[in-house]
């Protein structure tokens, strides 16, 4: 997408990824100011489900045709579901990061983790 | 020149299906001239000099004493008996300087003239048309130079390249040059950047100094044993003629996903190897690459693993170019 967008309803991480919290769910996913800096992405490497991921570690790849970046988990828990269509189309981080460009979805072994994350306006003066 | 205008992959597209531009003027250029000028190159560059005609050019490597290549280079006679040298720019100083050491008791000049000159590749299918509608002459064929008025800016205008298309690159006084991009803009010509000068040259299988070259590597090993003659008595040809090499650099993709970078560690069925330069192909959606492999397992269809941060990628050992139309030369081939 060509406009920087940060959704009011979602939590940030300083590594610039993002979070869609839902009870002991979360989406994970890199924002708009991630895919931006790293370019088009041609290829995702996600995890297995049934990962455990902890905070601030890194959990998959990401590759533009000049680098490749790892993206970070902003909240610990287990990996339930990955999103397959990246595979064929890691288009989609690029065009739709927080839609169709999500990444993970974790059952959060710690939901107090959440309070540690930005809002959008305390993520936006990071940037 | 920027890594990307707007996009790596819409301007490595743009090159093979249409024309694009890049600013090498980061390239550096020696010229050399004086009575001893051809013997001096002789000695100094691998390739046959003697049968570089005028208005054409040549291909070679520049090595020591020991076979450890400096750069490769292309070079150019002009009329007059001068002559052009066109360097990587990382290697500019360094092979000035051995130019210069070289040239001590030699009747020749060498003229620093990186200063002298802007650079403008212009590449792809349409890259001729192009050129020829704001050109005072007929272009040059491949491997071959003219000096004709570009826009009306005088032009070293040589049919030479980069990226396994069709197309030419353009010398000119830097003043000049702006003149030159902004008619070729107005022609449908499009700005490209390094990203996709590296992805569209990995695709065609040119050696990039630095990555699949070096001063550790010998131009037998590189596949550049087709430039070293030999018998012209270069600074390290003696050290070459006793050269077997254990390992050979190949081209190869991946046959699953994954992407292959730089100094990746190699399985062949021989023993190690190690990737120099890899990328995603724009062309074909597939990691590709070129790698260092025990000679024995040189031979195209070669299955190899690429050890991608931990993870073992199956891809093949493949035949140069790894992308290329049929019709046009074999890169490097004279």
């Amino acid at each position: 997408m060509a406009e920087a967008s940060y959704p009011e309803d979602l939590k940030y991480h300083a590594e610039h990824d993002w979070a869609r919290i839902d009870g002991d769910q979360a989406t994970f996913g890199i924002t708009w100011y991630a895919q931006d800096a790293l370019g088009e992405v041609v290829f995702f490497d996600p995890p297995e489900v049934g990962t455990q991921v902890s905070k601030d570690q890194a959990y998959a790849e990401v590759e533009s045709v000049k680098a490749v970046s790892d993206v970070f988990a902003p909240l610990s828990g287990e990996i339930v579901e990955v999103n397959e269509a990246l595979a064929d189309s890691p288009e989609n981080i690029n065009a739709d990061p927080y839609g169709d460009g999500w990444m993970v979805k974790v059952r959060l072994s710690d939901t107090s983790e959440v309070d540690a994350l930005m809002d959008v306006a305390a993520y936006r003066e990071l940037l | 020149m920027p890594v990307q205008y707007e996009s790596i992959r819409a301007e490595h597209v743009q090159v093979r299906t249409g024309a694009g531009m890049f600013d090498v003027s980061h390239m550096g250029q020696i010229e050399t001239s004086g009575p001893d000028a051809e013997g001096f190159l002789q000695r100094l560059l691998s390739n046959d000099v003697t049968r570089l005609a005028e208005g054409g050019a040549q291909y070679s490597v520049l090595c020591r004493q020991d076979g450890g290549v400096l750069d490769d280079l292309f070079t150019y006679r002009l009329a007059g008996g001068r002559f052009l040298t066109v360097t990587n720019a990382a290697n500019h100083h360094r092979d000035l300087a051995w130019f210069r050491d070289q040239a001590e008791s030699v009747d020749v000049e060498v003229h620093d003239a990186h200063d002298d000159w802007a650079m403008l590749a212009v590449q792809g299918p349409a890259a001729r048309a192009a050129l020829a509608s704001i050109a005072s002459g007929e272009l040059p064929p491949r491997m071959r130079s003219a000096e004709l008025r570009l826009a009306g800016v005088p032009t070293l205008v040589c049919g030479t390249g980069y990226t396994g298309e069709d197309g030419c690159e353009l010398l000119l006084a830097p003043d000049g040059a702006g003149a030159v991009w902004d008619a070729l803009l107005e022609r449908g010509v499009r700005p490209a950047g390094l990203g996709a000068r590296d992805t569209l040259r990995l695709e065609a299988c040119f050696h990039l100094y630095g990555n699949d070259l070096s001063e550790d590597r010998n131009p037998i090993e590189a596949g550049l044993g087709w430039c070293c003659k030999l018998d012209t008595g270069f600074v390290g040809a003696e050290a070459l003629a006793e050269v077997e090499p254990d390992q050979q650099l190949v081209p190869f993709a991946f046959t699953g996903p994954g992407i292959p970078r730089r100094e990746n560690p190699v399985a062949a069925p021989h023993g190690p190897g190690v990737v120099t330069s890899g990328t995603l192909s724009p062309c074909l959606e597939i990691g590709i690459g070129m790698a260092y492999v025990p000679v024995a397992d040189a031979e195209p269809g070669t299955p190899i693993e690429v050890d991608v941060r931990g993870k073992a990628r199956p891809a093949e050992v493949r035949e140069k170019p790894l992308f290329g139309h049929e019709r046009r030369a074999r890169p490097g081939a004279q």
